[in-house]
């Protein structure tokens, strides 16, 4: 393509002045906070009331990074013929060292207890600090964003369509 | 005013002008290298736009240790970039930067002057080359040699086609003389002079002597804190010389309209334009391979400048 000699050469100062005139393309994160794309996966927050202690994040884990304890606890209903039993969570915490970030905690949630969001300055100066406990993932919930809108041209979901045929 | 009054403001000037000048340079060069790669470069130093980079940069070099290597020649290692950046600091002196004697030192053989001092920046490498007693540095100081030694030549024969055509070494007399039609006639001696002065001054594309990425750093491997840095400003003082002697030699010097009054302003707004293009070179090119470095010199550059010299003879004798 090239023929004439010397072609290369200009064409060499003419994409690095117009690079120049272009906006750069730096962030600059400490003094700009980034726009993160919807759905980024900084931590794993904890909804602990929906929690049932049904240990299926904890099985379905690759890595083995979820933590739980809980105990069983009789709750006594008046007029009942037995007492019944409720599990109650002691601890919940994720290693955020060993964990990968593939989300499938958040996947297999029966009870809408795990949840993405964007927060992403949690790094600490120990290795072992990375690990964490329900109050700390309790305190990302406020992060969690609003679910994504609905896709306009989607199907409807059931509860719409079913109640509308009625 | 008494001549001593005069002497001090005069040597002053220049001195204020060889601590400055390279200074910006060096920050346009920041910024300019940032923004053709896409960054945004210094930030921080000094809250606006990093203005202060090179002063924080001098500062963390003076507190950097000062080392010796304990096998080198320690008096000429010492002395090797006090005497890189001394040559620039003289022909400063002598460069003029507006009309009717604006020049710190004029002299007439001006032009020869300047050549044989920046010439004295070849031994400076080779000082700090040989007394490392590194096998970097010296490759790099024999690289340095081979290229300094032989772009001499056509920065040498450029330069005096322009002086033949000016019919003086002054450099005043130069700028005096200076024609626009010049930039035509004299223009493949611009570019020698342009090309082979960036070789003397060892920017990329013509850093092999340096080429970081092969010998370290060339003969400046061992040097630390502010001998470094003596050595890092000798570069930039480099760029402002080489810039000011294509100025006043090709491209008019204080020529300009209103240059009675702006003439200062136009040397300068023509040294920052060249100063400019030898940053923009350093972004858009690979460094020449010692091979192609050469053959540069020899079979293209000096070939030019002799023709150049012949039509420089035709054209002046036929006026």
């Amino acid at each position: 393509m090239d023929q004439v000699p010397g072609a290369g050469l200009a064409k060499g100062l003419a994409v690095t002045l117009k690079t120049m005139t272009r906006r750069s393309h730096t962030r600059q994160y400490p003094d700009v906070q980034p726009d993160l794309p919807p759905r980024s996966r900084g931590v794993i927050a904890l909804v602990e009331e929906n929690c049932t202690v049904c240990m299926l994040c904890a099985r379905e884990c690759p890595d083995w990074c979820i933590y739980i304890d809980s105990h069983k606890e009789e709750v006594h209903v008046p007029g009942a013929a037995r007492a019944r039993q409720r599990n109650v969570l002691d601890r919940f915490a994720i290693d955020f060292s060993l964990c990968m970030y593939c989300g499938i905690c958040i996947e297999v949630c029966p009870f809408d207890a795990l949840f993405w969001t964007p927060e992403f300055e949690y790094a600490e100066h120990d290795i072992l600090s990375l690990m964490h406990e329900k109050e700390r993932l309790g305190e990302w919930v406020a992060t969690i964003p609003a679910p994504p809108a609905h896709d306009p041209n989607g199907e409807p979901s059931k509860e719409e369509s079913k109640a509308g045929g009625r | 005013m008494p001549v001593w009054a005069e002497l001090a403001i005069r040597v002053l000037a220049v001195v204020v002008a060889f601590l400055t000048l390279p200074l910006l340079v060096g920050q346009t060069e920041h910024k300019v290298m940032a923004h053709m790669q896409g960054r945004l470069g210094p930030m921080y130093a000094g809250a606006f736009h990093g203005w202060a980079q090179l002063i924080a940069d001098g500062v963390k070099f003076v507190q950097k240790e000062d080392v010796t290597p304990r096998d080198a020649d320690r008096t000429i290692f010492r002395l090797a970039p006090v005497i890189a950046l001394v040559p620039y600091l003289v022909v400063l002196l002598v460069i003029p930067l507006g009309p009717s004697g604006l020049v710190a030192q004029p002299l007439d053989i001006g032009l020869f002057f300047v050549l044989a001092v920046v010439g004295v920046g070849v031994v400076a490498v080779l000082m700090a080359a040989w007394a490392s007693a590194n096998k970097y540095a010296l490759l790099g100081g024999l690289r340095a040699a081979a290229q300094l030694l032989g772009y001499e030549l056509p920065f040498v024969l450029a330069a005096a086609s322009v002086a033949m055509a000016a019919g003086t070494l002054s450099l005043s007399g130069i700028v005096e003389a200076w024609r626009p039609w010049w930039l035509l006639w004299q223009a493949p001696a611009a570019i020698v002079f342009f090309v082979a002065g960036l070789a003397e001054i060892r920017r990329p594309p013509f850093d092999m002597p340096i080429a970081d990425s092969e010998l370290v750093f060339g003969y400046m491997t061992e040097y630390t804190g502010l001998r470094f840095a003596f050595f890092l400003l000798a570069e930039y003082v480099g760029i402002v010389v080489i810039a000011a002697l294509t100025t006043v030699l090709f491209l008019g010097g204080w020529k300009g309209p209103f240059d009675e009054q702006l003439g200062w302003l136009w040397t300068l707004v023509k040294v920052g334009a060249v100063s400019f293009v030898v940053i923009w070179l350093r972004v858009a090119y690979p460094r020449l391979r010692e091979d192609q470095l050469q053959r540069l010199c020899w079979l293209v550059l000096v070939p030019i400048a002799l023709a150049q010299l012949v039509l420089t003879v035709a054209v002046k004798s036929a006026l």
